[in-house]
Protein backbone atom coordinates (compact mmCIF):
# COMPACT_ATOMS: atom_id res chain seq x y z
CA UNK A 1 0.00 0.00 0.00
CA UNK A 2 2.52 2.12 0.83
CA UNK A 3 4.36 1.58 -2.46
CA UNK A 4 1.20 2.07 -4.17
CA UNK A 5 0.76 5.63 -2.57
CA UNK A 6 4.58 6.19 -3.74
CA UNK A 7 3.24 5.30 -7.49
CA UNK A 8 0.36 6.33 -7.92
CA UNK A 9 -0.45 10.67 -6.79
CA UNK A 10 -2.68 10.76 -3.88
CA UNK A 11 -5.71 12.12 -6.07
CA UNK A 12 -6.25 8.85 -8.24
CA UNK A 13 -5.80 6.38 -5.42
CA UNK A 14 -8.93 8.71 -3.65
CA UNK A 15 -10.44 8.55 -6.88
CA UNK A 16 -10.55 5.41 -7.07
CA UNK A 17 -11.51 4.55 -3.20
CA UNK A 18 -14.45 6.67 -4.01
CA UNK A 19 -15.89 4.72 -7.20
CA UNK A 20 -15.53 1.56 -5.50
CA UNK A 21 -17.07 2.60 -2.25
CA UNK A 22 -20.13 3.89 -4.30
CA UNK A 23 -20.17 1.01 -5.94
CA UNK A 24 -20.35 -1.44 -3.20
CA UNK A 25 -22.95 0.79 -1.26
CA UNK A 26 -25.30 1.00 -3.91
CA UNK A 27 -28.03 -0.68 -3.06
CA UNK A 28 -28.45 1.62 -0.15
CA UNK A 29 -27.83 4.60 -1.72
CA UNK A 30 -29.33 4.18 -5.33
CA UNK A 31 -33.10 3.20 -3.32
CA UNK A 32 -32.75 7.22 -1.88
CA UNK A 33 -32.27 8.68 -5.40
CA UNK A 34 -35.68 6.88 -6.79
CA UNK A 35 -33.05 4.29 -8.59
CA UNK A 36 -33.23 0.59 -7.48
CA UNK A 37 -30.89 -2.47 -7.66
CA UNK A 38 -31.43 -4.24 -10.50
CA UNK A 39 -30.43 -0.90 -12.44
CA UNK A 40 -27.32 -1.18 -10.52
CA UNK A 41 -26.63 -4.60 -11.63
CA UNK A 42 -27.35 -3.62 -15.29
CA UNK A 43 -24.60 -0.52 -15.30
CA UNK A 44 -22.32 -2.69 -14.06
CA UNK A 45 -23.14 -5.26 -17.21
CA UNK A 46 -23.25 -2.57 -19.77
CA UNK A 47 -20.48 -0.58 -18.40
CA UNK A 48 -18.23 -3.42 -18.20
CA UNK A 49 -19.16 -4.35 -22.01
CA UNK A 50 -18.43 -0.27 -22.83
CA UNK A 51 -15.26 -0.80 -20.71
CA UNK A 52 -14.40 -3.83 -22.97
CA UNK A 53 -15.01 -2.42 -26.13
CA UNK A 54 -13.19 0.57 -25.01
CA UNK A 55 -10.00 -1.46 -24.06
CA UNK A 56 -9.60 -1.90 -28.14
CA UNK A 57 -10.97 1.56 -28.60
CA UNK A 58 -9.51 3.89 -26.17
CA UNK A 59 -6.08 1.81 -25.52
CA UNK A 60 -5.66 0.22 -28.82
CA UNK A 61 -7.08 2.87 -31.14
CA UNK A 62 -9.22 0.21 -32.77
CA UNK A 63 -12.96 1.27 -33.42
CA UNK A 64 -14.84 -2.20 -33.32
CA UNK A 65 -18.40 -1.53 -34.26
CA UNK A 66 -19.61 -5.18 -33.94
CA UNK A 67 -18.88 -6.08 -30.24
CA UNK A 68 -22.15 -6.62 -29.90
CA UNK A 69 -21.59 -10.21 -31.16
CA UNK A 70 -19.53 -11.33 -28.65
CA UNK A 71 -21.87 -9.87 -26.29
CA UNK A 72 -24.87 -11.51 -27.40
CA UNK A 73 -22.82 -14.99 -28.36
CA UNK A 74 -21.75 -14.92 -24.55
CA UNK A 75 -25.21 -14.22 -23.11
CA UNK A 76 -26.59 -17.11 -25.52
CA UNK A 77 -23.64 -19.31 -24.92
CA UNK A 78 -24.27 -18.86 -20.59
CA UNK A 79 -28.43 -19.26 -21.71
CA UNK A 80 -27.83 -22.50 -23.37
CA UNK A 81 -25.76 -23.56 -20.87
CA UNK A 82 -28.88 -22.82 -18.58
CA UNK A 83 -31.71 -24.07 -20.46
CA UNK A 84 -30.27 -27.26 -22.33
CA UNK A 85 -27.23 -28.63 -20.45
CA UNK A 86 -26.63 -27.55 -16.33
CA UNK A 87 -28.05 -25.86 -14.03
CA UNK A 88 -25.38 -23.82 -13.15
CA UNK A 89 -24.12 -20.64 -12.86
CA UNK A 90 -20.20 -20.44 -13.21
CA UNK A 91 -20.43 -22.41 -15.97
CA UNK A 92 -23.02 -20.63 -18.03
CA UNK A 93 -20.64 -17.76 -17.39
CA UNK A 94 -17.55 -19.97 -18.38
CA UNK A 95 -19.71 -20.96 -21.33
CA UNK A 96 -20.57 -18.27 -22.43
CA UNK A 97 -17.33 -16.14 -21.99
CA UNK A 98 -14.99 -18.68 -24.40
CA UNK A 99 -17.47 -18.94 -26.79
CA UNK A 100 -17.62 -15.39 -27.46
CA UNK A 101 -13.94 -15.26 -26.69
CA UNK A 102 -13.04 -17.89 -29.47
CA UNK A 103 -15.42 -16.73 -31.80
CA UNK A 104 -14.05 -13.27 -31.62
CA UNK A 105 -10.54 -14.35 -31.33
CA UNK A 106 -10.92 -16.53 -34.94
CA UNK A 107 -12.63 -13.36 -36.68
CA UNK A 108 -10.27 -11.04 -35.51
CA UNK A 109 -7.74 -12.89 -37.27
CA UNK A 110 -9.34 -12.92 -40.45
CA UNK A 111 -9.92 -8.67 -40.10
CA UNK A 112 -6.74 -7.56 -38.03
CA UNK A 113 -4.66 -5.99 -41.48
CA UNK A 114 -7.91 -3.75 -41.94
CA UNK A 115 -7.70 -0.08 -40.53
CA UNK A 116 -9.93 2.67 -39.73
CA UNK A 117 -13.38 2.87 -41.29
CA UNK A 118 -13.05 -0.76 -43.13
CA UNK A 119 -12.12 -2.29 -39.87
CA UNK A 120 -15.39 -0.46 -38.35
CA UNK A 121 -17.03 -1.68 -41.68
CA UNK A 122 -16.34 -5.45 -41.38
CA UNK A 123 -16.77 -5.59 -37.76
CA UNK A 124 -20.43 -4.96 -38.60
CA UNK A 125 -20.50 -7.02 -41.28
CA UNK A 126 -19.52 -9.95 -39.21
CA UNK A 127 -21.35 -8.96 -36.40
CA UNK A 128 -24.39 -9.10 -38.26
CA UNK A 129 -23.92 -12.23 -39.75
CA UNK A 130 -24.24 -13.34 -36.07
CA UNK A 131 -27.66 -11.43 -35.23
CA UNK A 132 -29.09 -13.27 -38.65
CA UNK A 133 -28.10 -16.35 -37.01
CA UNK A 134 -29.34 -15.79 -33.39
CA UNK A 135 -32.20 -14.38 -34.99
CA UNK A 136 -33.13 -17.09 -37.58
CA UNK A 137 -32.11 -20.33 -36.32
CA UNK A 138 -35.37 -20.65 -33.97
CA UNK A 139 -34.88 -24.29 -33.23
CA UNK A 140 -32.19 -23.36 -30.67
CA UNK A 141 -31.62 -19.61 -30.02
CA UNK A 142 -35.62 -18.73 -29.62
CA UNK A 143 -35.26 -16.87 -33.33
CA UNK A 144 -37.25 -13.40 -32.72
CA UNK A 145 -38.47 -14.82 -29.62
CA UNK A 146 -34.86 -14.61 -28.18
CA UNK A 147 -33.92 -17.43 -25.63
CA UNK A 148 -36.47 -18.79 -22.86
CA UNK A 149 -37.09 -20.16 -20.61
CA UNK A 150 -33.72 -20.17 -18.19
CA UNK A 151 -33.15 -19.07 -14.87
CA UNK A 152 -29.80 -17.66 -13.24
CA UNK A 153 -29.05 -20.72 -10.07
CA UNK A 154 -28.47 -19.68 -6.67
CA UNK A 155 -24.40 -20.50 -6.02
CA UNK A 156 -23.64 -22.94 -3.58
CA UNK A 157 -20.69 -21.76 -1.75
CA UNK A 158 -20.11 -24.79 0.34
CA UNK A 159 -21.13 -23.29 3.54
CA UNK A 160 -24.05 -21.52 2.74
CA UNK A 161 -26.13 -21.04 -0.66
CA UNK A 162 -26.47 -17.43 -2.57
CA UNK A 163 -30.21 -16.78 -3.81
CA UNK A 164 -28.69 -15.00 -6.59
CA UNK A 165 -32.23 -15.60 -8.48
CA UNK A 166 -34.69 -13.97 -6.08
CA UNK A 167 -32.64 -11.84 -3.84
CA UNK A 168 -32.04 -8.75 -5.84
CA UNK A 169 -28.98 -7.36 -3.84
CA UNK A 170 -27.16 -10.65 -3.46
CA UNK A 171 -27.64 -10.85 -7.02
CA UNK A 172 -25.77 -6.94 -7.37
CA UNK A 173 -23.03 -8.39 -5.31
CA UNK A 174 -22.50 -11.12 -7.02
CA UNK A 175 -22.31 -9.19 -10.15
CA UNK A 176 -19.70 -6.88 -8.25
CA UNK A 177 -17.72 -9.38 -7.88
CA UNK A 178 -17.62 -10.54 -11.29
CA UNK A 179 -17.14 -7.23 -12.50
CA UNK A 180 -14.42 -6.33 -10.14
CA UNK A 181 -12.62 -9.53 -11.36
CA UNK A 182 -12.66 -8.18 -14.75
CA UNK A 183 -12.09 -4.92 -14.46
CA UNK A 184 -8.73 -5.98 -12.62
CA UNK A 185 -7.79 -7.96 -15.04
CA UNK A 186 -7.92 -4.94 -17.75
CA UNK A 187 -6.26 -3.14 -15.49
CA UNK A 188 -3.24 -5.23 -14.82
CA UNK A 189 -2.81 -5.51 -18.52
CA UNK A 190 -3.47 -2.17 -18.96
CA UNK A 191 -0.04 -1.40 -16.84
CA UNK A 192 2.05 -4.34 -17.90
CA UNK A 193 4.69 -4.04 -21.35
CA UNK A 194 2.24 -5.72 -23.39
CA UNK A 195 -0.57 -3.13 -22.37
CA UNK A 196 2.23 -0.39 -23.03
CA UNK A 197 2.30 -1.49 -26.79
CA UNK A 198 -1.30 -0.94 -27.12
CA UNK A 199 -1.05 2.38 -26.31
CA UNK A 200 2.34 2.74 -28.82
CA UNK A 201 -0.13 1.22 -31.36
CA UNK A 202 -2.81 3.72 -30.75
CA UNK A 203 -0.23 6.79 -30.86
CA UNK A 204 1.71 5.96 -33.35
CA UNK A 205 1.61 2.54 -35.60
CA UNK A 206 4.05 3.64 -37.74
CA UNK A 207 6.68 4.25 -34.90
CA UNK A 208 5.30 1.38 -32.96
CA UNK A 209 5.97 -0.66 -36.30
CA UNK A 210 9.43 0.15 -36.31
CA UNK A 211 10.52 0.02 -33.06
CA UNK A 212 9.84 -4.15 -33.53
CA UNK A 213 6.61 -4.30 -32.77
CA UNK A 214 4.49 -6.66 -34.92
CA UNK A 215 1.78 -4.45 -35.44
CA UNK A 216 -1.01 -6.71 -36.51
CA UNK A 217 -0.16 -9.41 -33.96
CA UNK A 218 -0.42 -7.14 -30.67
CA UNK A 219 -4.01 -5.95 -32.39
CA UNK A 220 -5.49 -8.99 -32.49
CA UNK A 221 -4.09 -9.69 -28.69
CA UNK A 222 -6.12 -6.90 -28.06
CA UNK A 223 -9.60 -7.63 -29.56
CA UNK A 224 -9.56 -10.86 -28.54
CA UNK A 225 -9.03 -10.03 -25.51
CA UNK A 226 -11.50 -7.35 -25.57
CA UNK A 227 -14.05 -10.41 -27.01
CA UNK A 228 -12.89 -12.25 -23.84
CA UNK A 229 -14.13 -9.45 -21.73
CA UNK A 230 -17.15 -8.86 -24.06
CA UNK A 231 -18.42 -12.06 -23.45
CA UNK A 232 -18.11 -12.40 -20.50
CA UNK A 233 -20.22 -9.32 -19.92
CA UNK A 234 -22.56 -10.95 -22.22
CA UNK A 235 -23.01 -13.95 -19.98
CA UNK A 236 -23.55 -11.66 -16.67
CA UNK A 237 -26.15 -10.13 -19.14
CA UNK A 238 -28.18 -13.16 -19.92
CA UNK A 239 -28.34 -13.45 -15.73
CA UNK A 240 -29.28 -9.91 -15.05
CA UNK A 241 -32.41 -10.89 -17.73
CA UNK A 242 -32.91 -14.42 -17.75
CA UNK A 243 -33.01 -13.93 -21.24
CA UNK A 244 -31.03 -13.77 -24.63
CA UNK A 245 -32.48 -11.42 -26.74
CA UNK A 246 -30.92 -11.59 -30.63
CA UNK A 247 -31.16 -7.52 -30.39
CA UNK A 248 -28.37 -8.15 -27.93
CA UNK A 249 -26.28 -8.81 -31.12
CA UNK A 250 -27.52 -5.96 -33.47
CA UNK A 251 -25.17 -3.46 -34.69
CA UNK A 252 -27.46 -0.78 -32.86
CA UNK A 253 -25.74 -2.55 -29.74
CA UNK A 254 -22.26 -2.19 -30.55
CA UNK A 255 -23.64 1.57 -31.56
CA UNK A 256 -25.05 2.04 -28.49
CA UNK A 257 -21.45 0.24 -26.17
CA UNK A 258 -19.38 2.62 -28.47
CA UNK A 259 -21.20 5.85 -27.23
CA UNK A 260 -21.40 4.69 -23.87
CA UNK A 261 -17.51 4.79 -24.13
CA UNK A 262 -17.38 7.98 -25.53
CA UNK A 263 -19.60 10.01 -23.82
CA UNK A 264 -18.11 8.50 -20.80
CA UNK A 265 -14.52 9.54 -21.85
CA UNK A 266 -12.61 7.01 -23.91
CA UNK A 267 -9.05 8.04 -22.90
CA UNK A 268 -9.97 7.23 -19.12
CA UNK A 269 -10.42 3.94 -17.30
CA UNK A 270 -13.46 4.41 -15.90
CA UNK A 271 -15.18 6.78 -18.57
CA UNK A 272 -17.36 3.97 -20.50
CA UNK A 273 -18.60 2.88 -16.66
CA UNK A 274 -19.35 6.87 -16.59
CA UNK A 275 -20.95 6.63 -20.01
CA UNK A 276 -23.43 3.74 -19.39
CA UNK A 277 -24.84 4.97 -15.91
CA UNK A 278 -25.57 8.18 -17.84
CA UNK A 279 -26.94 5.61 -20.53
CA UNK A 280 -29.09 3.35 -18.41
CA UNK A 281 -30.46 5.88 -15.92
CA UNK A 282 -31.56 8.16 -18.49
CA UNK A 283 -32.77 5.47 -20.85
CA UNK A 284 -34.55 4.10 -17.82
CA UNK A 285 -36.57 7.08 -17.13
CA UNK A 286 -36.83 8.81 -20.48
CA UNK A 287 -38.20 5.43 -21.42
CA UNK A 288 -41.17 5.54 -19.03
CA UNK A 289 -42.32 9.02 -20.63
CA UNK A 290 -42.16 8.51 -24.37
CA UNK A 291 -40.61 5.50 -26.06
CA UNK A 292 -38.95 7.95 -28.48
CA UNK A 293 -36.21 8.23 -25.99
CA UNK A 294 -33.25 7.23 -28.23
CA UNK A 295 -34.06 10.71 -29.63
CA UNK A 296 -33.46 12.52 -26.35
CA UNK A 297 -29.80 10.04 -26.08
CA UNK A 298 -28.69 10.83 -29.68
CA UNK A 299 -29.46 14.52 -28.54
CA UNK A 300 -26.94 14.44 -25.38
CA UNK A 301 -24.76 12.32 -27.00
CA UNK A 302 -24.04 15.26 -29.43
CA UNK A 303 -24.10 17.96 -26.81
CA UNK A 304 -21.46 15.89 -25.09
CA UNK A 305 -19.41 15.49 -28.55
CA UNK A 306 -19.40 18.57 -29.24
CA UNK A 307 -18.56 20.49 -25.84
CA UNK A 308 -16.43 17.52 -24.30
CA UNK A 309 -14.73 15.56 -27.10
CA UNK A 310 -12.98 14.01 -24.53
CA UNK A 311 -16.39 12.38 -22.62
CA UNK A 312 -17.74 13.23 -19.35
CA UNK A 313 -14.82 12.26 -17.33
CA UNK A 314 -12.28 13.54 -19.13
CA UNK A 315 -14.04 17.04 -18.78
CA UNK A 316 -14.43 16.07 -15.22
CA UNK A 317 -10.43 15.41 -15.32
CA UNK A 318 -9.75 18.71 -17.31
CA UNK A 319 -11.08 20.77 -14.44
CA UNK A 320 -9.96 19.07 -11.62
CA UNK A 321 -6.19 18.92 -12.87
CA UNK A 322 -6.94 22.80 -13.73
CA UNK A 323 -7.86 23.93 -10.50
CA UNK B 1 32.89 -7.33 -43.80
CA UNK B 2 30.48 -4.42 -44.64
CA UNK B 3 27.65 -4.04 -41.88
CA UNK B 4 25.50 -3.10 -45.40
CA UNK B 5 25.02 -3.58 -48.46
CA UNK B 6 22.63 -2.31 -50.99
CA UNK B 7 22.91 -4.30 -54.14
CA UNK B 8 21.28 -2.64 -57.08
CA UNK B 9 18.12 -1.45 -56.20
CA UNK B 10 15.21 0.05 -57.80
CA UNK B 11 11.97 1.28 -56.30
CA UNK B 12 9.30 2.88 -58.87
CA UNK B 13 6.09 3.49 -58.34
CA UNK B 14 3.92 3.78 -61.68
CA UNK B 15 6.37 5.28 -64.60
CA UNK B 16 7.83 6.90 -61.77
CA UNK B 17 11.47 5.61 -60.86
CA UNK B 18 12.18 6.95 -57.40
CA UNK B 19 14.87 4.73 -56.91
CA UNK B 20 17.03 3.79 -59.90
CA UNK B 21 19.88 1.08 -59.62
CA UNK B 22 21.42 2.36 -56.59
CA UNK B 23 23.90 0.27 -54.38
CA UNK B 24 25.95 1.17 -51.23
CA UNK B 25 27.88 -0.78 -48.68
CA UNK B 26 28.14 0.65 -45.09
CA UNK B 27 31.26 0.21 -42.64
CA UNK B 28 31.21 -0.94 -39.42
CA UNK B 29 31.47 2.25 -37.11
CA UNK B 30 30.92 4.43 -40.19
CA UNK B 31 28.96 7.65 -40.54
CA UNK B 32 27.21 7.74 -43.96
CA UNK B 33 25.74 10.84 -45.40
CA UNK B 34 23.31 10.48 -48.08
CA UNK B 35 22.57 14.02 -50.06
CA UNK B 36 20.96 15.11 -53.00
CA UNK B 37 18.43 17.71 -54.46
CA UNK B 38 14.55 17.46 -53.12
CA UNK B 39 13.19 14.41 -55.08
CA UNK B 40 16.67 12.25 -55.47
CA UNK B 41 15.10 9.78 -53.73
CA UNK B 42 16.55 9.23 -50.69
CA UNK B 43 13.51 8.60 -48.13
CA UNK B 44 12.18 5.90 -50.45
CA UNK B 45 16.24 4.88 -50.04
CA UNK B 46 16.08 4.50 -46.37
CA UNK B 47 12.46 2.77 -46.49
CA UNK B 48 13.58 0.45 -48.62
CA UNK B 49 16.77 -0.38 -46.37
CA UNK B 50 14.16 -0.29 -43.40
CA UNK B 51 11.40 -2.66 -45.10
CA UNK B 52 8.71 0.28 -45.68
CA UNK B 53 8.95 -0.46 -48.80
CA UNK B 54 9.94 -3.99 -50.52
CA UNK B 55 12.81 -2.77 -53.56
CA UNK B 56 11.47 -4.14 -57.05
CA UNK B 57 14.64 -4.96 -57.85
CA UNK B 58 18.21 -5.71 -56.19
CA UNK B 59 18.95 -7.10 -52.59
CA UNK B 60 19.34 -5.45 -49.41
CA UNK B 61 21.96 -7.80 -47.27
CA UNK B 62 22.57 -6.67 -43.54
CA UNK B 63 25.26 -8.04 -41.48
CA UNK B 64 25.66 -10.79 -43.94
CA UNK B 65 22.30 -11.64 -43.62
CA UNK B 66 19.61 -11.21 -46.81
CA UNK B 67 16.85 -9.37 -45.46
CA UNK B 68 15.05 -7.95 -48.82
CA UNK B 69 12.04 -9.65 -47.97
CA UNK B 70 11.99 -9.02 -44.10
CA UNK B 71 9.19 -7.35 -42.26
CA UNK B 72 9.92 -3.78 -40.57
CA UNK B 73 9.95 -5.33 -37.51
CA UNK B 74 11.96 -8.09 -37.96
CA UNK B 75 14.79 -5.79 -39.66
CA UNK B 76 14.08 -3.81 -36.55
CA UNK B 77 14.65 -6.95 -34.55
CA UNK B 78 18.08 -7.69 -36.97
CA UNK B 79 19.50 -4.40 -35.31
CA UNK B 80 18.44 -1.83 -37.87
CA UNK B 81 16.35 1.38 -36.02
CA UNK B 82 15.35 4.46 -38.14
CA UNK B 83 14.10 7.81 -37.10
CA UNK B 84 11.60 9.72 -39.69
CA UNK B 85 11.82 12.89 -41.68
CA UNK B 86 8.99 14.06 -39.76
CA UNK B 87 9.35 13.02 -36.28
CA UNK B 88 7.15 10.26 -35.32
CA UNK B 89 6.87 9.72 -31.50
CA UNK B 90 4.04 8.55 -29.45
CA UNK B 91 2.43 12.13 -28.76
CA UNK B 92 0.14 11.91 -25.99
CA UNK B 93 2.87 9.81 -23.55
CA UNK B 94 5.68 11.10 -21.43
CA UNK B 95 9.36 11.20 -22.61
CA UNK B 96 9.81 8.23 -19.85
CA UNK B 97 6.36 6.31 -21.05
CA UNK B 98 8.17 6.40 -24.92
CA UNK B 99 11.62 5.33 -24.07
CA UNK B 100 10.00 2.86 -21.52
CA UNK B 101 7.83 1.44 -24.19
CA UNK B 102 11.37 1.30 -26.45
CA UNK B 103 13.45 -0.19 -23.65
CA UNK B 104 10.81 -3.10 -23.15
CA UNK B 105 10.04 -3.71 -26.77
CA UNK B 106 14.07 -4.38 -27.37
CA UNK B 107 14.43 -6.25 -24.02
CA UNK B 108 11.59 -8.91 -25.90
CA UNK B 109 9.57 -8.45 -23.25
CA UNK B 110 6.59 -6.91 -25.55
CA UNK B 111 3.89 -9.74 -24.72
CA UNK B 112 4.80 -9.92 -21.09
CA UNK B 113 1.60 -9.46 -18.55
CA UNK B 114 3.75 -9.14 -15.73
CA UNK B 115 7.73 -7.59 -14.88
CA UNK B 116 9.76 -8.61 -11.56
CA UNK B 117 11.01 -5.64 -9.43
CA UNK B 118 14.76 -7.43 -11.04
CA UNK B 119 12.86 -6.58 -14.67
CA UNK B 120 11.33 -3.46 -13.76
CA UNK B 121 14.34 -1.57 -11.99
CA UNK B 122 16.37 -2.79 -14.78
CA UNK B 123 14.16 -1.07 -17.53
CA UNK B 124 13.56 2.16 -15.11
CA UNK B 125 17.84 2.47 -14.43
CA UNK B 126 17.75 2.02 -18.72
CA UNK B 127 15.31 4.61 -19.43
CA UNK B 128 17.27 7.56 -16.88
CA UNK B 129 20.25 6.71 -18.81
CA UNK B 130 18.76 7.01 -22.31
CA UNK B 131 16.62 10.38 -20.88
CA UNK B 132 20.66 11.95 -19.52
CA UNK B 133 21.92 10.94 -22.98
CA UNK B 134 19.09 12.33 -24.57
CA UNK B 135 19.69 15.89 -22.55
CA UNK B 136 15.97 15.47 -21.54
CA UNK B 137 16.57 15.23 -17.86
CA UNK B 138 14.34 18.18 -17.14
CA UNK B 139 11.33 16.95 -19.87
CA UNK B 140 11.31 13.34 -19.02
CA UNK B 141 7.42 13.57 -17.69
CA UNK B 142 5.76 15.68 -19.79
CA UNK B 143 4.36 14.96 -23.06
CA UNK B 144 6.19 14.33 -25.55
CA UNK B 145 3.81 16.52 -27.88
CA UNK B 146 3.72 19.27 -26.11
CA UNK B 147 7.77 19.71 -26.36
CA UNK B 148 9.88 21.61 -28.50
CA UNK B 149 10.74 20.08 -32.29
CA UNK B 150 14.14 19.57 -31.51
CA UNK B 151 13.38 17.77 -27.82
CA UNK B 152 10.71 15.36 -29.92
CA UNK B 153 13.64 14.65 -32.65
CA UNK B 154 16.04 13.80 -29.14
CA UNK B 155 13.57 11.71 -28.00
CA UNK B 156 12.67 9.92 -30.63
CA UNK B 157 16.55 9.43 -31.67
CA UNK B 158 16.55 7.76 -28.24
CA UNK B 159 13.62 6.02 -29.04
CA UNK B 160 15.59 4.27 -31.54
CA UNK B 161 19.01 3.69 -29.63
CA UNK B 162 16.89 2.13 -27.00
CA UNK B 163 16.74 -0.82 -29.49
CA UNK B 164 20.40 -1.14 -29.40
CA UNK B 165 20.66 -0.70 -32.85
CA UNK B 166 23.76 -1.91 -35.23
CA UNK B 167 22.48 0.49 -37.84
CA UNK B 168 21.36 3.62 -37.14
CA UNK B 169 19.10 5.79 -40.07
CA UNK B 170 18.17 9.11 -39.36
CA UNK B 171 15.89 11.01 -41.80
CA UNK B 172 16.96 14.43 -41.77
CA UNK B 173 17.20 14.76 -38.34
CA UNK B 174 17.65 18.50 -38.00
CA UNK B 175 15.02 19.06 -40.49
CA UNK B 176 13.19 22.51 -39.56
CA UNK B 177 15.34 23.37 -36.32
CA UNK B 178 16.79 26.17 -35.39
CA UNK B 179 20.77 26.89 -35.37
CA UNK B 180 20.85 26.32 -31.27
CA UNK B 181 18.49 22.83 -31.88
CA UNK B 182 20.93 22.13 -35.02
CA UNK B 183 23.66 22.10 -33.08
CA UNK B 184 22.56 20.04 -30.13
CA UNK B 185 20.90 17.47 -32.41
CA UNK B 186 24.81 17.26 -34.48
CA UNK B 187 26.74 17.17 -31.10
CA UNK B 188 24.50 14.21 -29.81
CA UNK B 189 25.10 12.41 -33.23
CA UNK B 190 28.37 12.87 -33.16
CA UNK B 191 28.57 11.66 -29.74
CA UNK B 192 26.29 8.33 -30.47
CA UNK B 193 29.13 7.67 -33.12
CA UNK B 194 32.11 8.41 -31.72
CA UNK B 195 31.52 6.98 -28.07
CA UNK B 196 28.90 4.95 -28.93
CA UNK B 197 30.99 3.23 -32.00
CA UNK B 198 27.49 3.30 -33.81
CA UNK B 199 27.37 3.01 -37.17
CA UNK B 200 25.06 5.43 -38.74
CA UNK B 201 23.23 6.67 -42.15
CA UNK B 202 21.96 10.33 -42.40
CA UNK B 203 19.79 12.08 -44.84
CA UNK B 204 20.65 15.56 -44.86
CA UNK B 205 20.03 19.45 -46.10
CA UNK B 206 22.10 20.96 -44.09
CA UNK B 207 26.01 20.91 -45.70
CA UNK B 208 27.40 22.29 -42.07
CA UNK B 209 25.77 19.36 -40.61
CA UNK B 210 26.79 16.76 -43.31
CA UNK B 211 30.72 18.08 -43.63
CA UNK B 212 30.89 18.02 -40.04
CA UNK B 213 30.03 14.59 -39.35
CA UNK B 214 30.23 12.45 -42.30
CA UNK B 215 32.83 10.02 -42.82
CA UNK B 216 31.64 9.37 -46.06
CA UNK B 217 28.52 11.45 -48.59
CA UNK B 218 26.61 9.18 -51.03
CA UNK B 219 25.17 11.79 -53.67
CA UNK B 220 21.67 11.04 -55.39
CA UNK B 221 19.96 13.33 -57.91
CA UNK B 222 16.41 11.85 -59.62
CA UNK B 223 16.80 8.41 -58.53
CA UNK B 224 20.07 7.62 -59.92
CA UNK B 225 23.47 7.61 -58.00
CA UNK B 226 25.86 10.68 -58.63
CA UNK B 227 28.79 10.14 -56.58
CA UNK B 228 30.50 8.88 -53.34
CA UNK B 229 33.32 9.64 -51.73
CA UNK B 230 35.36 11.87 -48.56
CA UNK B 231 33.52 15.04 -47.78
CA UNK B 232 36.40 17.21 -49.59
CA UNK B 233 36.14 14.47 -52.29
CA UNK B 234 32.36 15.63 -52.43
CA UNK B 235 33.00 19.29 -52.36
CA UNK B 236 35.77 18.93 -54.92
CA UNK B 237 33.76 16.69 -57.56
CA UNK B 238 32.50 18.76 -60.56
CA UNK B 239 29.16 16.69 -61.34
CA UNK B 240 28.09 17.27 -56.98
CA UNK B 241 28.65 20.76 -58.05
CA UNK B 242 26.41 21.41 -61.10
CA UNK B 243 23.82 19.42 -59.65
CA UNK B 244 23.62 20.08 -56.29
CA UNK B 245 25.72 22.51 -54.38
CA UNK B 246 25.32 24.21 -57.81
CA UNK B 247 21.74 25.34 -57.30
CA UNK B 248 22.60 26.66 -53.56
CA UNK B 249 25.35 29.08 -55.20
Amino acid sequence: MKQLLKLEPRRKVAALAAIWAALMAAPFWMPLLGGYTALGTRVLVLGLAAMSVNFLLGFTGVLSFGHAAWFGIGAYGCGMILKYIALSTPLGILAGTLAGGIAGAVLGALIVRRRGVYFAMVTIAFGQVFYYIAFQWSSVTGGDDGLRPFYRQPLHLGVATLDILNNAVAFYYFVLVCFALAVAAMAFILRSPFGRTMLAIRENERRARFLGIPVELHIWIAFTLSCFFMAYAGSLYALVNNFADPRGLHYSQSGDFVMMAVMGGMRSFWGPLLGAVVFVVFQDYVSSITINWQIFIGFLFVLVVLFFPRGILGAIRRTVVAS
Amino acid sequence: MSLLQVKNVSKHFGSLVAVNNISMTVEPGELRAIIGPNGAGKTTFFNLITGFFTPNTGRIIFDGRDVTDLLPARRVWCGIARTFQVTEVFPELTVRENLRISVEVASGMRLRAWLSQTDDDKIRARVRELIEMGGLAGKADRQVGELSHGDQRATEIMMALALKPRLLLLDEPTAGMGDQETYEITQLIRRLHRDGKLTIVLIEHDMRVVFHLADRIMVLDQGKFLAEGTPPEIAANKAVQTAYLGQAA
